[in-house]
C-alpha cells in the first residue's frame, strides 16, 4: 500500500515535470511553427545554471530563481540569433538546424563545467519527509514539485486563456499574418513565447536537478518523452500536453516499479528479470503506437488550419 | 549523358576516389585510412537506402540508424549463439530489419510531417532501449562480435581489402538498385506522393500501400548497412541506434543533396570526414560541427549537390 501510494505520487510528479517540457515545446510548435529539438538543451542548461548559481550564492532558492532568469534570457538570445530565421522553412530544416545546436549546447557544457556531472545539494528544508496520509511519509522535495508545477500549469492556463498576451498567442497560432495586419509586434510576441518555452523547460530541468545527477545529454532523453508526450495529446494543444505528461509520466513510473513483479507472476524468474526492463521501457511507445492506431491526430488536436 | 557537368565529374572522380583507395593505401602503408573509408562507405550506404524515403518519397524519418543497431545485432547475436555463417547472419539481418520497417511504417505512415519525424524518432528510441535492456547480449555495454561472418572461403571479411570491396560493393548495388527504383514506374509514384498525396490518391494510387513498399525497402537496405558496421567494429551497442546517429545521417543525406542518387555518399564523405579533421584540431570539435550544420541549412540550398550545380551553370 505504501509503495502504491509513493509510486503513484512519483508518477504524477514525473508527469508534471514532464508537462513543464511538453509545454513549451507544443507552445512554440502551435505558435511558431517551430521543431526545435534543441528544447532538451534548454533543459539541461537549466540544471546547470541552477547547479552553479546555488553553489555561488549559497541558497538553493536563489540559485533557482537566477537559473530560471538565465534559460529566459539564453531562451531570448537563442530565438533572436538562430532561430527567428528558420520560421516559415522546411520543418526538416528546423530538425538539422536544431540538432546542430544540440552538439553545440553539449560541447560548450562540456568545455565550461567539465565532462563530468555536478550536483546540486538540497537544503535541509526540503529533504525532510512529509506525513501524507497516516502512517505515509512521501519526501518534502517531491512533493514541492508536483506544488510548483501544478501551480505553473494553472498559471499557464490563465495565461494563454484569460490575459490579453494569452489572447495574442492563441489568435498568432490560428493566422499569422492577420495579427501582423492587425499591428501587432509579431516579433516580438514570438521572441516573448519561446523565452516563456525556454524558462518553462529550465524549470524542469532545474527542478528534476537534485533527484538525478546534472550531466550532459540529460536533455536529449526526456525530450524524446516530450515528443512522445506531444503526440499523444496532439501537438499545439496545451490540455493534450498536460492529461498525456500526466499518463505518460504514470504508466512509465508504475510500470518501471510494478512490471517486474507482476511478469515474475507469469513468467520463469529467469526469463521475467530479462524481459522486465525490455518491456517497462517500451510501455510508453506501445501506448504511443496505440494512439496513433486510433487516433492519429492526437488525443485532443488543437484546431489548427 | 547528355551532357558534361561539373556534379557529374566531381561525382566521377569521388567515385574513382572511392575505388582507387586501398591501393593508395596499400602504396603509402596508411593503414588507418582504409579503416575510415571502410566505416565512411557503409555510413554512406545506410545515408542512400534513407535518402530512398527522405528525397525521393519525402517521408522524413528520423529513426534510421535503428536498423543500423537490428542489421547489427542480428549478426552479433547469431554470432554469440554459435552461428556464424553469413549465409544465415546476412539473410537474418535484412529479414529482421524489413520486418521492423513494415510494423513500424505500418504505424508512421498513418501520421505526416512533423508527426512522422517525431514518431520514427521515438520508435528508434525505443528500439534503442529494448537493445539496452537485453542483459544475456550485454544490455547497455553491448555485445562484442569475437568472429566476422564467415562466408566460407568466397569472400574473407577480415581482410581489409576485401572487406572494403565487399562495402563498396555493396554500396553501388544498392545506390544502382536506387537508380531502377527511381525511374521505374513504382518510384515515379512514391515521387508523385511526396509532391501532392491528394491528387496521387485521386488518380486512384493506394497511397500508403506505394509508401509503405518503399518504407519497407528502405529499412531492409539500412540493415544490410548496419551487418556491415558490426563485423566492421566486431562490436554492437545500442549507441549505434541512439537518436543523434539518425540525425547524424539525416545531415548526411542534407549536405550531400537530398534527392540525388550520388549526395548522400558526398555528404558521408564530407561529414565523416570533416569530423575526423575536425577532431584531429580540437577535442571539442562539437563546437564547430553544430553551427556549421545551423548555417549549412540556413545558407546551403540543395547540399554540395546544388552547389555543385549552381557553380556548373555560373
Amino acid at each position: 500500500m505504501l509503495l502504491v501510494v509513493e509510486q503513484f505520487l512519483n508518477g504524477l510528479q514525473f508527469g508534471l515535470l514532464l508537462f513543464l517540457l511538453a509545454a513549451g515545446l507544443t507552445l512554440v510548435f502551435g505558435i511558431m511553427d517551430l521543431v526545435n529539438l534543441a528544447h532538451g538543451s534548454l533543459y539541461m542548461m537549466g540544471a546547470y545554471f541552477a547547479a552553479t548559481f546555488a553553489a555561488w550564492t549559497g541558497s538553493f532558492l536563489l540559485g533557482a530563481l537566477m537559473a530560471l532568469g538565465a534559460t529566459l534570457v539564453l531562451g531570448i538570445v537563442l530565438e533572436m540569433s538562430a532561430l527567428r530565421h528558420l520560421y516559415g522553412r522546411d520543418h526538416l530544416d528546423h530538425v538539422l538546424a536544431t540538432f546542430g545546436l544540440i552538439l553545440f549546447f553539449n560541447e560548450a557544457v562540456r568545455l565550461i563545467w567539465g565532462p563530468a556531472g555536478l550536483a546540486l545539494p538540497l537544503p535541509a528544508w526540503l529533504t525532510v519527509p512529509v506525513p501524507i496520509l497516516p502512517g505515509i511519509h512521501y519526501p518534502a522535495y517531491r512533493l514541492a514539485i508536483i506544488v510548483v508545477a501544478l501551480l505553473v500549469a494553472l498559471l499557464l492556463y490563465l495565461g494563454v486563456m484569460r490575459t490579453r498576451i494569452g489572447m495574442l498567442i492563441r489568435a498568432g497560432a490560428s493566422n499569422r499574418e492577420m495579427i501582423g495586419a492587425l499591428g501587432i509586434n509579431i516579433k516580438l510576441l514570438y521572441t516573448l513565447v519561446f523565452g516563456l518555452g525556454a524558462a518553462l523547460a529550465g524549470l524542469a530541468g532545474l527542478m528534476q536537478a537534485p533527484i538525478l545527477t546534472v550531466q550532459i545529454g540529460m536533455g536529449e532523453n526526456i525530450l524524446i518523452l516530450a515528443f512522445v508526450i506531444i503526440v499523444i495529446g496532439g501537438i499545439g494543444s496545451i490540455r493534450g500536453a498536460f492529461l498525456a505528461a500526466i499518463f505518460v509520466g504514470m504508466i512509465d513510473t508504475l510500470g518501471r516499479a510494478f512490471l517486474p513483479n507482476l511478469l515474475r507472476q507469469v513468467l520463469s524468474g529467469a526469463a521475467a528479470s530479462t524481459a522486465a526492463p525490455a518491456l517497462s521501457s517500451m510501455l510508453i511507445y506501445l501506448l504511443m503506437a496505440i494512439v496513433l492506431v486510433v487516433r492519429p491526430e492526437g488525443l485532443f488536436p488543437a484546431n489548427r488550419r | 549523358m547528355k551532357a558534361f557537368t561539373v556534379s557529374k565529374a566531381v561525382t566521377a572522380l569521388m567515385l574513382a576516389g572511392l575505388v582507387l583507395l586501398p591501393l593508395y593505401s596499400q602504396l603509402s602503408g596508411n593503414i588507418f585510412i582504409l579503416t575510415l573509408f571502410t566505416r565512411i562507405v557503409i555510413l554512406a550506404l545506410a545515408a542512400a537506402s534513407l535518402n530512398l524515403i527522405m528525397g525521393f518519397g519525402g517521408m522524413m524519418s528520423f529513426g534510421h540508424a535503428a536498423y543500423l543497431g537490428i542489421g547489427g545485432y542480428a549478426v552479433g547475436m547469431l554470432a554469440q549463439e554459435g552461428v556464424g555463417s553469413g549465409f544465415i547472419q546476412f539473410p537474418v539481418a535484412l529479414a529482421a530489419s524489413a520486418i521492423y520497417a513494415l510494423v513500424i511504417g505500418a504505424l508512421s505512415l498513418r501520421t505526416r510531417g512533423v508527426y512522422f519525424i517525431m514518431i520514427t524518432l521515438a520508435f528508434a528510441q525505443m528500439a534503442y532501449y529494448v537493445a539496452s535492456g537485453l542483459a544475456r547480449y550485454g544490455g547497455d555495454d553491448g555485445l562484442t562480435v569475437y568472429k566476422r561472418s564467415d562466408f566460407s572461403g568466397l569472400i574473407n571479411l577480415s581482410d581489409r581489402t576485401q572487406f572494403y570491396y565487399l562495402c563498396l560493393a555493396c554500396l553501388f548495388a544498392v545506390i544502382f538498385l536506387i537508380w531502377r527504383i527511381v525511374n521505374s514506374r513504382f518510384g515515379l509514384v512514391v515521387q508523385g506522393l511526396r509532391s501532392n498525396e491528394q491528387r496521387m490518391q485521386a488518380i486512384g494510387f493506394p497511397a500508403k500501400r506505394y509508401q509503405l513498399v518503399c518504407f519497407v525497402i528502405s529499412g531492409t537496405m539500412c540493415g544490410l548497412a548496419g551487418a556491415l558496421l558490426a563485423n566492421n567494429t566486431d562490436f554492437v551497442s545500442p549507441a549505434v541506434m541512439y537518436w543523434t546517429r539518425s540525425g547524424d545521417l539525416m545531415v548526411m543525406v542534407i549536405l550531400g543533396g537530398m534527392g540525388t542518387l550520388f549526395g548522400p555518399v558526398m555528404g558521408a564523405v564530407v561529414f565523416l570526414l570533416l569530423e575526423e579533421f575536425l577532431s584531429q584540431i580540437t577535442e571539442y570539435w562539437a563546437l564547430i560541427m553544430g553551427p556549421l550544420l545551423l548555417l549549412i541549412v540556413l545558407f546551403g540550398r540543395g547540399g554540395i549537390m546544388g552547389a555543385l550545380g549552381r557553380a556548373g551553370r555560373g
